[in-house]
């Protein structure tokens, strides 16, 4: 355990560089961890001291995200992924057996503090599943053999630097380009234009295009941005002072926000986008700031991403020196700059209104809209939020015009979209098609042959069935944020639906009830059926608790977190049957066995210290 | 005065207060207009031990132990209709506070660890019921018809209740008589 003067050390460098700032307290937090291994109460008494905040308000931070730990967790942390995807590649196995070979029990860290193994939710590396996060970083393409290595590099403490290069090699598996990705865009290109065109002028081409919000909702991306512009701040709502990194005086101070929280499982798409089109990603920041009149830009960049963090700041700095950002981008007189913010695991923080809470250094929990953050965004003040890709299309629009854009796709989605596609196909990957393609040519694509079903948009999205894959992604049919998942004949649905209900119950951020409760609810619903002792009654209670949950909660999480369950049922309801058991009620637990530990207290084994199931 | 039948009514406590039966009691003088309509079968009022054929049980307090799931079954089973009535029943309530608590250091804390304690030992005595590991909402055992929440459940709600049930009606509760914050 660290002492007292380490822990203030960590804590007042983290803090300094920060500027003492409780907007930061997310990525304060997160270096006093890199520091210390872990955050201890003393190193909560600091922070709250340093930043003049209430003691509970950084305990709360704290332990809301997945990623912050109150106690140390082992000098290696490994932490598989728990997409479905990876799961039927063999994730449970590969687990078993590492922690059988290390001597531990999931989730638990060793005795000696040596390794604690659990799982997570998805990473972003379906496409190259069972992957896991070692201390924050991906290993991928997993095995019984790597797992074996691993092990022993665990065992001899070998630091991660040492570790075989090949085991962080993260793909693009980049397998169908379009226009994005496929027809490169000149470097600051679409900056050159922005400030040739001015706001206006930009905006009319984003108009024209028909650019929709890529994250899923599909948002006019235009109409967004011309809200944000034309919003004036009235100073209500702006609780704490921020961090002043441009200072913007007389005029509203406007802010845009990168989504890089990619948390739906089974999407990946933005990786690639980070990975290798960084540049075109912060190019539509660039673009958005010119419309909407911003000096700061955030990239929100999840926290299983980190180790995209040094590379991206890298870019950042290369185009400063390029004079494509900072002050005075191309001798415009117009200035920008972006600051990437890491999330800290918490898939509700890519609903926008969550993001913003946690770059302002507060728990992920979403607000109430309206207002909504065109208006009252980060701090208060008018921010525009987009997903990666949509930044990344702009950049493009603004550099090409609109008209280009908008004679691809269909009338009310133009343009293409990004597919992460992984499970049951020969070659998962990230596929670029223009908007109304069928499922059908997509599988035939990615050679899925023998599919049964395909989970789109991720599992708040929607489950199709062999008789729906004529149907077309797009807005006007099948919405996506760009999840893409595979299943074959040979795969139980009943399974997915029940990782996914997993899922919600882990990634509920608590706020409402409907959602902490309800999500719960139907993971135990679920999870009593797959033990063989559901019964109908379980399944009617699931509906009950699902129609609930989906029109009683505060946000998107918990209105989508029943979709899973409410879908499967009515598209594959066989999954479901054949393990219900036919009775009229059956106790939610064992009964008999719920008494074994007051047996092994007593002593006792009589008639009475038992209780016979019906 | 016409003879009907009466509907027949059960009711106990199982890992509760007693505090639902209170509540109960506060009908006051209702208590009299409601026995026109019933007649009670084991309740704390008749010292009838077991439950025979009913129409209505009313359950208050969750399930903690053996004995408490044996006088859930016979209620189930007797009962035509199963109410939940109160927060232990409904959710497990105060005494499921001890889910979060391994069972081993209770029995310590109670019989080992107590003040004033020495030499003590846990009871292993057949006739006691057995402790489960955790405290169980009764919905989790058998098939509850209806639950009626609160802590206890005001008086008027009970009666409410009651007097929809004997009505024939689905019982129906105003917003008032269910919020508590």
């Amino acid at each position: 355990m660290p002492d007292n003067n380490t822990i203030l050390l960590a804590v007042q460098t983290a803090a300094a560089r920060h500027g003492n700032d409780p907007a930061n307290l997310v990525q304060i937090l997160r270096e006093v961890q890199d520091a210390l291994g872990h955050i201890p109460e003393e190193a909560v008494d600091d922070i709250a001291r340093f930043l003049d905040i209430p003691r509970v308000r950084v305990a709360g931070v704290r332990g809301f995200y997945h990623f912050f730990h109150d106690r140390p967790h082992g000098r290696y942390e490994i932490l598989f992924s728990d997409n479905i995807i990876e799961h039927l590649q063999g994730k449970p196995e590969l687990l078993q057996q590492m922690c059988t070979r290390l001597w531990v029990e999931p989730e638990r860290m060793s005795e000696d503090g040596l390794v604690r193994v659990g799982s997570t939710s998805c990473i972003g590396m379906s496409d190259q599943g069972p992957a896991a996060l070692v201390n924050g970083v991906p290993v991928t393409r997993l095995n019984m053999e790597r797992v074996e290595t691993m092990v022993e590099l665990v065992q001899k403490g070998v630091p991660l630097s040492q570790w075989p290069a090949d085991f962080f090699q993260v793909e693009d598996n980049l397998r169908r380009a379009d226009v994005l990705l496929g027809e490169p865009l000149e470097r600051g290109a679409g900056v050159r234009a922005a400030v040739e065109k001015g706001s206006d002028g930009i905006l009319a081409e984003i108009d024209r295009s028909g650019l929709r919000g890529r994250g899923g909702a599909g948002f006019k991306t235009a109409v967004k941005w011309d809200f944000c512009r034309k919003a004036v701040d009235t100073g209500e709502e702006c609780s704490i002072v921020g961090p002043k990194v441009c200072d913007n005086t007389a005029a509203t101070v406007r802010y845009v926000v990168c989504n890089a929280d990619e948390g739906e499982p089974g999407t990946f798409k933005d990786r690639v986008l980070l990975n290798s089109h960084a540049d075109l990603v912060f190019e539509g920041m660039t673009v958005a700031a010119r419309v909407i009149g911003a000096r700061q830009g955030f990239l929100y960049l999840r926290g299983e991403y980190r180790y995209l963090f040094d590379k991206l700041n890298g870019i950042l700095a290369q185009r400063r020196r390029d004079g494509l950002l900072g002050e005075n981008i191309l001798g415009s007189g117009f200035s920008f700059d972006i600051v990437i913010h890491l999330g800290a695991g918490a898939y509700i923080c890519g609903e926008e209104s969550a993001l913003i809470e946690s770059l302002e250094g507060k728990r992920g929990t979403p607000r109430n809209r309206p207002p909504f953050p065109v208006t009252h965004g980060y701090l208060g003040k008018p921010t525009v939020v987009n997903n990666v890709e949509t930044y990344a299309l702009a950049a493009k629009i603004a550099a090409k015009g609109g008209e280009w854009f908008a004679a691809i796709g269909t009338a009310q989605s133009t343009g293409t979209k990004l597919l992460s596609i992984s499970g049951d196909c020969e070659r998962p990957g990230v596929y670029e098609y223009p908007f109304g393609v069928t499922v059908r040519q997509v599988l035939a694509d990615c050679g899925a042959q023998d599919a049964r079903a395909v989970q789109v948009g991720g599992p708040s999205g929607t489950i199709i069935g062999e008789g729906e894959f004529d149907r077309r992604l797009a807005f006007e049919d099948l919405a996506t944020g760009g999840s893409f998942m595979v299943f074959n004949r040979e795969r139980d649905i009943f399974e997915a639906a029940r990782n996914f209900s997993s899922f919600f119950a882990h990634e509920s951020c608590g706020f409402c009830t409907p959602c902490r409760v309800g999500s719960t609810l139907l993971k135990k619903g679920m999870d009593k059926i797959a033990s063989g002792h559901g019964t109908c009654a379980d399944v009617e209670e699931l509906k009950r608790i699902g129609q609930l949950t989906r029109a009683m909660s505060h946000c998107g999480l918990g209105q989508t977190a029943a979709n899973p369950v409410l879908q499967t049922l009515d598209k594959f309801w066989g999954d479901y049957e054949k393990r219900l058991i036919s009775k009229e009620f059956e106790p939610s637990f064992d009964l008999d066995k719920a008494l074994a530990v007051a047996r092994r207290i007593t002593g006792r084994d009589d008639a009475w210290a038992h209780v016979s199931a019906d | 005065m016409s003879e009907q039948k009466k509907i027949r009514v059960a009711t106990c406590s199982l890992a509760g207060c007693f505090g639902c039966h209170m509540s109960f009691l506060d009908i006051d003088e209702r208590l009299l207009q409601l026995l026109e309509h019933i007649e009670f079968d084991r309740t704390p009022l008749t010292d009838i031990k077991h439950c025979g054929p009913c129409d209505v049980g009313i359950i208050e307090g969750g399930v903690c132990n053996s004995e408490n799931v044996h006088v859930l079954k016979e209620f189930r089973k007797n009962c035509k209709v199963l109410v939940a009535i109160g927060a232990c029943a409904v959710n497990g309530g105060i005494p499921a506070v001890r889910n979060n608590i391994d069972l081993w250091e209770c029995f310590q804390e109670v019989y080992h660890y107590g003040i004033g304690l020495k030499n003590g030992q846990i009871p292993n005595d057949p006739e006691l019921p057995l402790p489960f590991d955790q405290v169980h909402p009764i919905y989790e055992v058998v098939k509850v018809d209806y639950f009626l929440p609160g802590c206890p459940p005001p008086a008027d709600a009970i009666w409410k209740f009651l007097t929809d049930l004997l009505a024939g009606k689905t019982p129906k509760l105003e917003y008032e008589t269910l919020h508590y914050d």
